[in-house]
């Protein structure tokens, strides 16, 4: 293991994602993101990898649908508004069943919202931001250690199950400062067998391709590739659990507003009451079953979001109302204090 | 420090994240404590979030003035600075210490006061420098950050500032050890090393303690 350095959130993605392999970056400056390109424009000069600023979002994501026909690992990152113009191209990566990684680093919006941290993209990001049938796996870090080990593992997966992948955060992680510990440079095998390399007359041609001429056979490939899906579903579904054993009250938080539940959660023990969290670490695939496991210990539910209130609904949907689901938000690029968190687990409960 | 004769203009440079608001903001208490008129100016053209404006309220409390864009921490994504900058860089009776952005291209702010400051030629210019951070962490490469800092905004750096950390793992082994890392790094710019930080609570003989600012979401 290297030893620790000090690194912002975005250094970290960016720095994770080299040491996974990836040698081609292509994306378009925006707050609170930038520093991952500024980083990559810095270090992939020097390590024979392509750096690219496009000339839109739109370009830079098409620019990954290229890079990844070829089989390689490729990235692009931005920030609300920008991953709202790489929608398109995130859907054909899909009907593609290509690889890719994406990096959200949420500010408020809707429009041109504003450069503060949000997680109004939650519903954007978990249900397949573009058209048509399809998922994206969906990482949310809460640390900068998280940052660098989830893009590899964005990647890993990605390339295992042949779909795009997000790692979704905030201005506030990309932004912030802490030790991280970064893995090894990883041996990359050979070129997947899908890939667009050239036949050299060896083998039939890899098409890489989302259009489908006949209807029985669209609908087949994406049955197949539901089927993929649940199998992401069963298998690759993470989460973390903190003091839930004995939990009346369960908080469902994901980044930087689970860390700020963490701290109401000591506060709100120390004032007895038993208060626990589930963090959310895929959000999709979400973790409904343990949600759903709690809901039969818990005396209710608080979804704790820098947002109007979207991840509420699957809570709810995972508790399967048998217990009620509350929401604590700020919104507009407000970050909720640990007491405004401890005030509604206190109402909560007072509940009847 | 305590042998330590402040300039009247302090200015704190270097590469992204080495702390040079931190830096800045300790230091501006310092001087207020020998009883000094101070202003903190703000020059960060760069960072979006953690400005020095995060400490306004403690600013005041202290009687430190600060000089801000009217834009941070707003939904501006503008690259501004405030008029009165000019002020504090004409004065002659004030304390300025002047918190510039990381690396050249927050050093290209600094460049329209160059002039001036170095006319004046009462100041301190310190490259604050990080042994933790992942692209200074051979001298090589700090002082080629350092290099490119001072093309950009057109002046020299009179000292370095080692203020090597890696947060809340930090220990003062790690700090100590640190140490000739800053100290090759000064020489190779033919600079003093000025000094070595510690975050206080740790022990150190001979670095200087400074405060940590902490957000809700850390312990």
């Amino acid at each position: 293991m290297s030893e620790k350095v000090l690194m912002k959130g975005n250094e970290a993605i960016a720095e994770a994602a080299i040491r996974s392999g990836c040698r081609h970056y292509l994306g378009y400056p925006i707050t609170p993101q930038t520093e991952i390109a500024a980083y990559m424009a810095k270090r992939m000069p020097k390590i024979g990898g392509t750096f690219i600023q496009a000339e839109s979002e739109i370009a830079a994501i098409n620019m990954v649908y290229g890079v990844a026909s070829t089989g390689r690992r490729a990235m692009t990152s931005s920030s609300s508004p920008g991953i709202s113009l790489k929608c398109e191209g995130i859907s054909y990566l899909a009907g593609a069943d290509l690889p890719a990684l994406i990096v959200n680093i949420q500010r408020g919006g809707p429009g041109l919202g504003g450069i503060q941290p949000s997680q109004s993209d939650y519903f954007l990001c978990t249900r397949g931001p573009g058209h048509g049938d399809f998922r994206l796996i969906v990482l949310a870090p809460s640390s900068v250690q998280e940052m660098a080990d989830l893009t590899s593992l964005a990647f890993d997966l990605a390339f295992k199950y042949r779909m795009p992948a997000m790692l979704l955060a905030d201005g506030t992680m990309g932004q912030m400062m802490e030790p991280v510990r970064l893995k090894e440079e990883k041996k990359i095998a050979a070129a997947a067998p899908w890939a667009a390399t050239g036949t050299k007359c060896e083998r039939p041609h890899n098409v890489i391709n989302s259009l489908y001429l006949d209807p029985q056979l669209l609908e087949k490939r994406n049955i197949e590739r539901f089927e993929r899906y649940a199998k992401v579903e069963k298998k690759e579904t993470r989460w973390e659990e903190f003091m839930t054993e004995d939990a009346e009250y369960v908080i469902v938080s994901y980044g930087i507003t689970a860390r700020i539940s963490r701290n109401a959660i000591m506060k709100a023990r120390k004032a007895g009451i038993k208060v626990g969290m589930i963090r959310p670490i895929t959000l999709w695939p979400f973790p409904s079953a343990p949600i759903r496991r709690l809901a039969d210990q818990a005396k209710a539910f608080l979804s704790v979001e820098i947002n109007m209130g979207q991840m509420i609904e699957d809570v709810r949907l995972a508790v399967e109302g048998k217990a009620p689901v509350e929401l604590c938000f700020r919104a507009g690029g407000m970050i909720p204090s640990p007491d405004e968190v401890f005030k509604a687990v206190k109402k909560l409960a007072r509940r009847k | 420090m305590d042998d330590f004769t402040p300039k009247r203009l302090t200015l704190f440079m270097g590469h992204y994240g080495s702390g040079k608001t931190n830096l800045a903001f300790n230091f501006a208490r310092m001087l207020k404590r020998q009883g000094k008129c101070v202003t903190i100016a703000d020059l960060d053209i760069v960072n979006p979030y953690f400005r020095t404006k995060d400490s306004q309220k403690e600013l005041e409390e202290d009687g430190i003035s600060l000089i801000v864009s009217k834009y941070a921490n707003s939904n501006v994504d503008l690259p501004s600075m405030s008029a009165q900058t000019y002020a504090l860089i004409d004065s002659r009776s004030e304390y300025g210490v002047l918190d510039i952005g990381g690396d050249d291209r927050g050093a290209l702010a600094l460049g329209r006061y160059a002039d001036d400051i170095l006319a004046e030629n009462d100041y301190d210019a310190f490259f604050v420098v990080n042994r933790a951070r992942p692209l200074t962490q051979t001298v090589e490469q700090a002082v080629s950050i350092g290099m490119e800092i001072m093309s950009a905004c057109r002046m020299g750096f009179t000292g370095v500032v080692n203020n090597s950390n890696i947060g809340d793992d930090t220990t003062a082994e790690y700090v100590r050890d640190s140490i000739g890392w800053a100290k090759s790094v000064a020489d190779a710019l033919s600079v003093r090393l000025v000094c070595t930080t510690v975050m206080r609570g740790l022990k150190l003989e001979g670095a200087v303690p400074v405060d940590l600012r902490r957000y809700e979401w850390q312990k």
